[in-house]
Order: structure tokens, then sequence, then C-alpha cells
């Protein structure tokens, strides 16, 4: 071993903070990436800073220097806006539910077992994206709907007998959910599961794992990053969902996207929908940030 | 060992995918306690031979018996089996120790029962122990081995199967793991059925080889057997560099040779032999200073010479085909490039081969 206190001091004066912070900012990458950073700052860092400074500001100002007050979140609690807040994040977090129990035995089909059938099964899959997201709710619309719709008329002219409607109810904004963020569990998943080796799931069968050990053991674990993605995704998509609840909900049940449509157009009181906008971005980037902490993007685009 | 029941018996095995046979009626029994060496080339079958034993693999046709017991239907995770994969297949998001203790927790022994066996194991297959918590990811390519070693000796299997599992390793790694498997089927007493494409492999480890072309066992035996006797020329070449003369029989009993028009005293002839080779091995082949030192002679040219270390190879033209002598580097032929020299050898070292 070498004695360290031996050591000869470096000859090369090590830069400080300020010359390595210089030495980066001239770096072919960054200057590079100079234009797309002004881009955004501009396109999608300022509008956030504005909605952010809104919301601290008096009640039905358009004013930004009006004042600082923290009345309009103050607001959100006392004003039963909250409880659109519980029914966003409860719709949500039930699709994400249902997709990843729909998604995963289909995702899992398409990447193990339907061979030469996948393309066209995920062409199936992937065809209704093509259609506006509110073209496909307002054919479940008419579909669902009281007395004429197809399924209430169907059933009426056919066998006689008469049915309320399935519309307006939180189950129908529930299924609609499902059925419009489906795909975007559904793919991630499929990419998941494809990074599971086949040896490996060969490798524990032969070391005496059952077909449910195996899931729990090896596909799952693996697949996870794929899994936790979908449900990201769809949850993140989910909690600023309107069309469903206006649609299939007929505003009976708040979403907070309403509300915040509200505030900003009907209302006239963008502090108030400022502030609501900002709660649910924390609200969601905290989830986020919770399931990416334990996420490795890297591995899951296989740069590793 | 062979008035024994053998723990493994297959049966006219046969598996085709498709049109393709794969494995075409193999018939064979392996003792307990033996180390059983499947030796063919890439695409001869041999893995898909050890997949149908390990039950990844349903066989199209015959049977394969575990102590007399017919397992064609079982599957791997009924069968008292346990494989090593040319892969590996270690979990990488599991560490050492759950790696080797997976048979072990799939059957739901206790998490301390588990880490005394993990760590005992890992022992045996000379793995430190503050690895236990290592991930396999950040283990070297040996240890990578020994990992999975262990994995499948967990489960105390009957039988190991080894599908090329250090094909993949660097030589000397390489050797040194070959040592210490065989050390290991002894302190065992497990059988070992292993597979790979180099007989240089198979003669170090096994107890006996059998010889895969194309779906079929076409030679099993000893390794000095396989060595000697080789059955035909694919088994013969398969040893590595061997010199082969084309042959045919002659009107009265021996052995002719087109290429130099001229009789070789070759061993017995086999019955109905017709047309085939004369294998002489390199080592066999030696420098002659007059054509009565040996039984026979050639004259060639030296046409370059290599070192092997403890051996020098030798490359001579003769009659338009190259002929390889190899000699201890002690006995090394001294003399220079393009000479003319004259090799020869003895009956009893050369075989008589079909195709």
């Amino acid at each position: 071993m070498v004695d360290r206190a031996e050591a000869p001091a470096p000859l090369i004066r090590q830069p400080g903070i300020g010359a390595l912070l210089l030495s980066w900012l001239r770096s072919p990458g960054v200057l590079n990436a100079t234009p797309v950073l002004i881009f955004f700052l501009i396109g999608f860092v300022g509008p956030l800073v504005i909605v952010l400074a809104f919301s601290f500001t008096p009640e039905r100002t358009f004013d930004l220097g009006a004042g600082f007050t923290t009345e309009n979140y103050e607001h959100i609690f006392t004003e039963s806006y909250y409880i659109s807040f519980i029914w966003s994040f409860a719709l949500a977090g039930l699709t994400v539910l249902c997709n990843l129990m729909i998604g995963y035995p289909i995702a899992y089909g398409l990447s193990k077992l339907f061979g030469r059938w996948a393309a066209p099964v995920m062409l199936v899959l992937v065809i209704p994206l093509f259609v506006s997201e509110n073209v496909r709710l307002f054919g479940w619309y008419l579909f669902l709907i009281k007395g004429g719709g197809i399924l209430a008329g169907g059933l009426k002219t056919a066998f006689g007998i008469d049915t309320g409607t399935l519309l307006y109810e939180p189950g129908t904004i529930l299924m609609g959910m499902i059925y419009v963020y489906l795909p975007f569990t559904l793919f991630p998943i499929v990419l998941g599961l494809s990074m599971v080796p086949r040896d490996q799931v060969e490798a524990s069968r032969d070391l005496g794992a059952s077909r449910f050990q195996i899931f729990r053991e090896v596909e799952l674990p693996i697949a996870m990053p794929g899994i936790l993605i979908g449900a990201l995704l769809t949850f993140v998509l989910a909690v600023g969902a309107i069309s469903e609840a206006k649609l299939l909900g007929g505003q009976n049940t708040p979403v907070i996207a309403q509300d915040i449509q509200h505030e900003f157009t009907y209302a006239q009181n963008w502090p108030l929908g400022s502030a609501i906008s900002v709660l649910a971005i924390v609200v969601t980037g905290f989830l986020v940030v919770l399931v990416m902490r334990r996420l490795d993007l890297d591995r899951l685009l296989g740069r590793r | 060992m062979v008035d024994a029941a053998p723990i493994l018996r297959m049966v006219s095995l046969t598996k085709q995918f498709g049109r393709l046979v794969a494995v075409n009626d193999v018939t064979l029994d392996i003792q307990e306690g033996e180390f059983f060496t499947i030796v063919g080339p890439s695409g001869s079958g041999k893995t898909t031979l050890l997949r149908m034993l390990g039950g990844l693999e349903k066989p199209t046709a015959g049977d394969i018996y575990l102590r007399d017991e017919r397992v064609n239907q079982v599957p791997a995770n009924r069968r008292p089996t346990c494989m090593v994969f040319q892969s590996l297949a270690l979990f990488n998001h599991k560490t050492v120790g759950q790696n080797i203790e997976f048979s072990l927790k799939m059957r739901g022994e206790s998490r301390r029962a588990r880490r005394e066996r993990g760590l005992s194991l890992m022992n045996v297959v000379q793995l430190p122990e503050d690895y236990y918590d290592k991930s396999v990811t950040k283990c070297s390519g040996g240890e990578r081995q020994r990992v999975a070693l262990a994995r499948a000796l967990a489960s105390d299997p009957d039988i190991l199967f080894f599908d090329e599992p250090l094909s993949a390793i660097d030589y000397r790694l390489r050797k040194l793991l070959e040592v210490e498997l065989k050390d290991l089927h002894r302190t065992t007493g497990k059988t070992f059925v292993y597979i790979t494409h180099s007989l240089e492999e198979a003669m170090v480890m096994s107890d006996r080889i059998g010889i895969m072309q194309e779906g079929r066992l076409i030679q099993i035996g000893s390794p000095n057997e396989i060595y000697l006797r080789p059955r035909n020329k694919f088994v013969s070449e398969f040893m590595g560099e061997v010199n082969t003369l084309a042959v045919q029989a002659g009107a009265d009993g021996g052995i002719d040779c087109p290429a130099f028009e001229r009789r070789f005293t070759s061993p017995a002839r086999p019955d109905g032999f017709a047309n085939g080779y004369l294998v002489i091995r390199p080592e066999s082949m030696r420098f002659l200073n007059d054509p009565s030192e040996a039984e026979n002679h050639i004259e060639g040219s030296l046409f370059n010479e290599y070192a092997l270390g403890s051996r020098v190879q030798y490359h001579v033209s003769a009659g338009g085909s190259m002929f390889v002598v190899e000699k201890l580097r002690e006995q090394a032929y001294r003399g220079s490039l393009n000479d003319d020299v004259l090799i020869g050898w003895d009956a009893k070292d050369s075989v008589l081969v079909t195709d």
C-alpha cells in the first residue's frame, strides 16, 4: 500500500466552480441545445410561471401586480372544490387499476403468445386512436342514451324491455376512461414484458417454480419498469380527463379539469382557476416523482 | 456399474420441429453417478436432446425414463433434474444469494434455512461469503458460472444438465472450471449430463462421451475409445487435426491409396470395407531418415512450422495435400522450410474408418 500522506501535491491547480460552469456552458452539447432550450423556456416554462403567479393574486383580478394572497388555495378547501380533486384522483386511480388488470393479460399475449397474430391484434388496438377521443366517446353516448339510444332502443324493439340509462353514473365515466386510456397502459407493459428473457422463465420453471411463482418472481419484477410507466402515463392523463365526465357523466360528477375550465371561462376567476391548476400539478407531480424514483429509464430504453 | 439400473434412459427419442428432425431416434442409458458428455457441432440437436431430458421440450416420439418412471409428460418444475443454461439465465434483478436460493424459496423453505444452505453452497463453488448480497450483474464471468452452478445444486437434483455453460468463457478460466466441475462431480456424486461442441472439453471431464451428428448419436464410448477407435471420418476429425488419406480395398485384402499409387500397411480391414479413410494422428506421424524406419512412408516437402508451446506442429505438403506432424518441443525437427522430407507411421497408429 502507498502511504497517502507522502503523495506529492497535485501540480495542476483544480479549476474553480465558476470556471467549470463557464466551460460547461461553452461545451458543444450545451451550445447546440440552446435554441431548443430558449423555445422551451418561453413556450413551456413561461406559461406555467404565469399560472403560478396568478394563483397568488386576489380573486377575480386579471392583473399580476394586484397583490399577494393565498386565499385562492384556501377557497379550494373551504368551498367544495376539493370534491372534484377527490373524484379526479379516485377515477384516475381506478382507471389505472382496471387498465393494469385488463392490460397485463393482453400485453402478455402480445409479447409471448400471439406470435404472428400479434401485429393484427396490435393494429386493432391502435386504430381507434386515429379517431378523436371526443368522437369515440360520443359514440358511447349514442349507444347508451336514454330511450332512443342504441342499447335501450334496441332492447325495446327487439325484446320489448324498457330500460333506463347507464349514462350520468360515475361507473359509466370510469368505463369511458378505461376505454380511452387502455392503449396508454397496454403498450408500455408490452415493452416491459418483452424485456423478460425466455431463458430466465425456463430456468425458474426448471428450478421448480409454478406458473404463479414465475409471474411473481421473474416476470413481474423484470416487467415492472414498463408497468410503472404505463400506470404513470395513464394516471397523469386520467387526472386531467374532462370529456368522459362531460359526455358520459353529464356534469353530475365534477372533475378537476372541468373546474379549471369553468373558472377560466364562465366564472372569469383566473386566480382560482390557476390555484386549482397549480395544486393539481403539484399533487400529480409528487406522485410522478415518487414512481420515477423507482424507475430505471435507461434500462427500459435498452441503453444498458 | 453397467449392471446397475440406469438413472436416465432414452428410448428411440425423437424431436421434430416442422419438417426438421432435430433429434433422430436416440437410444441411450446413463448410469447413476456418471459424467456423460454429448458432443456435437452446432445444429446437431444436442441442445434439443438436453431440453427434452430437462422437461423444457416435449418429445415427438420415443420415451424418457427417470429411474424406470416414464417422464415424457412431466413438466420441468416437477422433474428432479436441474439445468445450467448456456446463457446461465441468472436472475439479474436478484442478488447472488437470492439466485442460489431460488429453488428453496419456491419450495417454501424458511429464510434462515435458505440462507444457511445458500452460504454452504457458495462455499462449495468457492464464492466468497460477502458476495451473498451482491447483485449478479456486478459479478465477473467466472463468478456468474459459480452462481449458476450453486443455484442448480441448491435443489439437490438427481441429475444436473449442462448446456455448454463454459463456451463463452476465455480459455484459461475454462480450463480451470473444467477441472473444478470434474472435482465437483466427484465430491457430490451426482449424475452430470454435459453437452459441448468441444471434444477436448469432453475428454477432460467425462466418464463416457456420446458423439452427435445431425440428430443421431453415432458413437458412444469412453474418452479413450472415442480417441483411439473413432467410428467414422466425422468422429475422427472432430477430435482436432488429423491426417486422412482416402483409401480403397485392394483385391487381396490390403489397403490401396490412389493418391500416392501405393499400398499402405494398415490395421485389419473390417468386413465389407470398400472405400474409406486411413486416419493418422499428427503425433503418430514422424520424420524419417530412411523409409525403413516406419511401416509406411510418404515423400513431401516441409511447408511451415508452428510453435504450440510444449509441442511443435509441421505442415508437410505431399501428393497435393497437407499433412500435419506434431512433435514434442524437445524432439523438434531440425531443418529449414522447403526441405524434402520423409514422413511415416506404423500401422498400429492408424485407424481405418468409413464415411
